[in-house]
């Protein structure tokens, strides 16, 4: 299955976020992550998803998405972009350990941002490989709790998804032209 | 002006144009109620709040304009969910509005409350839940505005009963500013232009029309392009009347339970021009043997609907009616071939219901009516075995002369549908088609249509079965007739007679002809039951494994 990051500005109301994620489940597409913020116009809302599915899917996500009210913009973020998660792990760090997990800790450029008699909490930003590969390393030192952002992603360069009032809706003509 | 939210939402109606809604009053709208008491709008009091949505439906359908209903919080909200997800998947202009409790109780399961916004979110086009009474005027110009433009739909707008007693400064606005909301009307020209191309270069044209071009209005232009290009024309169900069924290109009725000329057509068609018909899986079978030998070119105001059930090879964003318009100032008249011979003598194979021997034959009286009504008439249709011999067998000559839930296929949508339809369209003949199980799951608005004096036409259908069922079970279940029978069937003449409607009868085949005759010209509202033959079927016994129209599969 191709993962596809999408995305979405929404307008910042109560309620939008359950239109988007339930237009997911009700049109059975599978969201991987999800994740929501504010952007630089207080009242646009941009909510980053990745969408898994082959190219019918993707693009019925995006028509779908594009049809809501309160959605404004619908973009595919591509390969030349950049797209971060953030995870906080708490792993089982004795005394004797502690140190190694510093060592794997910082070579991933990771920091340690809370330390306890038997605990280190492991803060990592990086994509989700990155993550993954710092979660394997630690698995072994017995890691108790973990929290994962969705991705957030940004498109390269001088691209960007923004709302223009000139334009017409997400669609454009010719888009679908096979 | 200062004014309360209940006043601010009747303000907004009249300011809106509406001069008719239906509805039923609860605890959670008795000041929306008092604010209509003081008003012009003529409020329709209906049996179930199911009723309310699906008139406001019928009212939609027949007139073009945006129908309104209204009802309570909690299971006056939810008794209208069928309703709106009637309107929704049919694509109809309507405005629902409904009561809730007070915003400050609201997430407390309070007597009589229900997250009415949250239930119908996968079938409203957009709604809104007013937090704030500021916000009632704005809110009420864009769902009326949303409703009726793009891709037409149903619009919720759920209002606290606080709001609704709440005061604000009434301006309504004049200018819409939806970010998200920017339907794409004009065809790109360059899609245009490949369009012209493959008309010319087509040698078997088909157009289909779908219930998009009914509600783009685009009747004149569809007979001008198909005349133009010398294509015969098919119809889902959804999409009769946008072209006149009496028209010598008119294929009728496409799909599992359409007629034969309409699918030998498509399947032969080298060029299929589908005019807003989202081909849905009625429509077109098993969607991979569909036109298999034909280019096909889709002309549609929603996206969303282009390549999402069938592949598309030149797709058309833009209203059927604009578009078209664009694309008849080319020139794109083209040679014959013999193609229209060919088709019309698929026309002449006509399939029936099968040998009618304990009772009369639908296809017979539904043809009779056909023959008998005037041009403009409304036919109305309820869901089931009659709704598709209507489909079969009714020529439909008028757009917006043909009402039935298709999408959803909501029995019970016929008797409110056609009560909403004659409402706003008092001057013209409106006929309700329905079965006995039909009729009985909004038995309560035949009170609403004597209340109003709706001279609505009702012809019941009466094989004492759940017909579409129980062929189904004929088909699928060696004939295990489990559930379909209707036992207990009232007498329906004698009820029309408790209701104060005039009721008659049909049970002899040389009575059709008068009892059609006394339905239209009764001047009032009035019951003929017509006792078909219970094993009259929709899809023809004559259609064998060895035809090539994709049409077999039933499910």
């Amino acid at each position: 299955m191709m993962k596809q990051i999408l995305g979405i500005l929404v307008e910042n109301h109560p309620g939008v976020l359950s239109k988007v994620s339930g237009l997911f489940s009700r049109r059975g597409f599978n969201i991987y992550s999800l994740a929501v913020g504010i952007t630089e116009d207080p009242s646009i809302s941009r909510i980053t998803i990745v969408v898994e599915g082959d190219e019918y899917i993707v693009e019925q996500v995006t028509k779908q998405l594009n049809k809501l009210v309160d959605v404004i913009k619908v973009a595919n973020i591509g390969e030349d972009s950049v797209t971060r998660e953030l995870a906080l792990i708490k792993v089982m760090a004795s005394p004797k350990t502690r140190h190694e997990v510093i060592e794997i800790t910082n070579i991933f450029r990771a920091q340690v941002v809370d330390i306890a008699k038997d605990y280190l909490i492991v803060e990592i930003t990086g994509d989700s490989e990155k993550i993954s590969a710092l979660v394997d390393m630690l698995k072994d030192y017995g890691i108790k709790e973990m929290v994962r952002t969705g991705a957030i992603a940004i498109d390269r360069g001088g691209k960007m998804i923004k709302y223009e009032d000139t334009e017409r809706g997400g669609f454009q003509n010719g888009d679908n032209v096979l | 002006m200062k004014m309360t939210g209940a006043q601010a939402v009747v303000k907004a109606l009249e300011l809106e144009g509406v001069d008719l809604l239906f509805g039923y009053p609860g605890g959670a709208v008795t000041h929306i109620y008092d604010a209509l008491y003081r008003s012009n709008i003529h409020h329709v009091l209906v049996r179930n709040e199911q009723g309310a949505a699906h008139a406001a439906n019928g009212y939609a359908r027949a007139t073009g304009k945006v129908g309104v209903c209204i009802a309570t919080s909690g299971p006056g909200a939810t008794n209208m969910i069928t309703g709106i997800a009637t309107a929704y998947m049919d694509s109809i202009p309507i405005v629902a509005i409904t009561g809730q409790v007070p915003l400050s109780m609201i997430g407390r399961d309070v007597f009589q409350e229900a997250d009415i916004t949250g239930a119908t979110e996968p079938f409203t086009k957009h709604s809104y839940l007013v937090k704030d009474v500021k916000d009632i005027p704005r809110i009420f110009k864009e769902a009326f505005y949303l409703a009726s433009t793009g891709r037409p739909g149903p619009v919720l707008i759920d209002i606290p009963k606080d709001v609704a007693m709440d005061t604000l400064f009434f301006e309504y606005p004049s200018q819409i500013n939806l970010r998200g909301y920017k339907p794409t009307y004009e065809g790109h020209p360059g899609q245009i232009k490949r369009m012209s191309k493959a008309i010319i270069d087509s040698r078997r044209p088909v157009i289909c029309v779908g219930g998009g071009a009914v509600s783009s209005n685009a009747t004149d232009e569809i007979i001008e392009l198909a005349e133009a290009i010398k294509a015969p024309v098919a119809s889902t169900l959804m999409g009769i009347g946008a072209f006149p069924g009496d028209h010598s290109l008119s294929l009728g009725f496409l799909g599992q339970h359409g007629v034969y000329a309409a699918n030998k057509a498509v399947a032969e068609a080298d060029l299929l021009i589908l005019l807003g018909a989202r081909m849905g899986d009625r429509a077109t079978g098993e969607a991979r043997k569909f036109a298999p030998e034909a280019k096909v070119i889709h002309l549609d105001i929603d996206p969303a609907e282009i390549g999402k059930n069938i592949e598309i090879d030149i797709p058309i964003v833009g209203d059927i009616k604009t578009s078209l318009r664009q694309l008849l100032k080319k020139n794109i008249s083209r040679h014959d071939w013999g193609w229209i011979s060919k088709v019309s003598r698929w026309k002449e194979r006509v399939e029936g219901v099968g040998k009618c021997t304990q009772g009369l034959n639908p296809m017979d009286i539904i043809r009779k009516l056909s023959d008998m009504v005037p041009e403009d008439t409304i036919l109305v249709t309820d869901v089931g075995q009659h709704q598709m011999w209507a489909g079969r067998y009714y020529k439909t000559k008028k757009p917006r002369s043909f009402l039935s839930s298709g999408g959803l296929g909501t029995m019970g949508y016929g008797l409110p549908a056609a009560l909403g339809a004659k409402l706003g369209c008092r001057d013209k003949e409106v006929i309700l088609i329905i079965g006995d199980g039909g009729l009985q799951m909004s038995l309560g608005e035949l009170a609403t249509i004597v209340q109003e004096n709706a001279k609505v036409k009702i012809m019941i259908l009466n094989n004492g079965y759940l017909g579409m069922v129980r062929e189904l079970q004929q088909q699928l279940h060696e004939e295990r007739y489990y559930q379909t029978r209707m036992k207990g069937n009232p007498d329906f003449v004698k009820l029309g007679s408790a209701y104060g409607i005039k009721s008659f009868r049909v049970e002899r085949q040389e009575k059709i002809i008068s009892g059609i005759r006394q339905l239209l010209e009764w001047q009032g509202p009035i019951i003929g039951e017509f006792i078909i033959d219970p094993s009259a079927n929709v899809i023809p016994v004559s259609r064998g494994e060895d035809d090539e129209t994709n049409i077999r599969d039933i499910s």
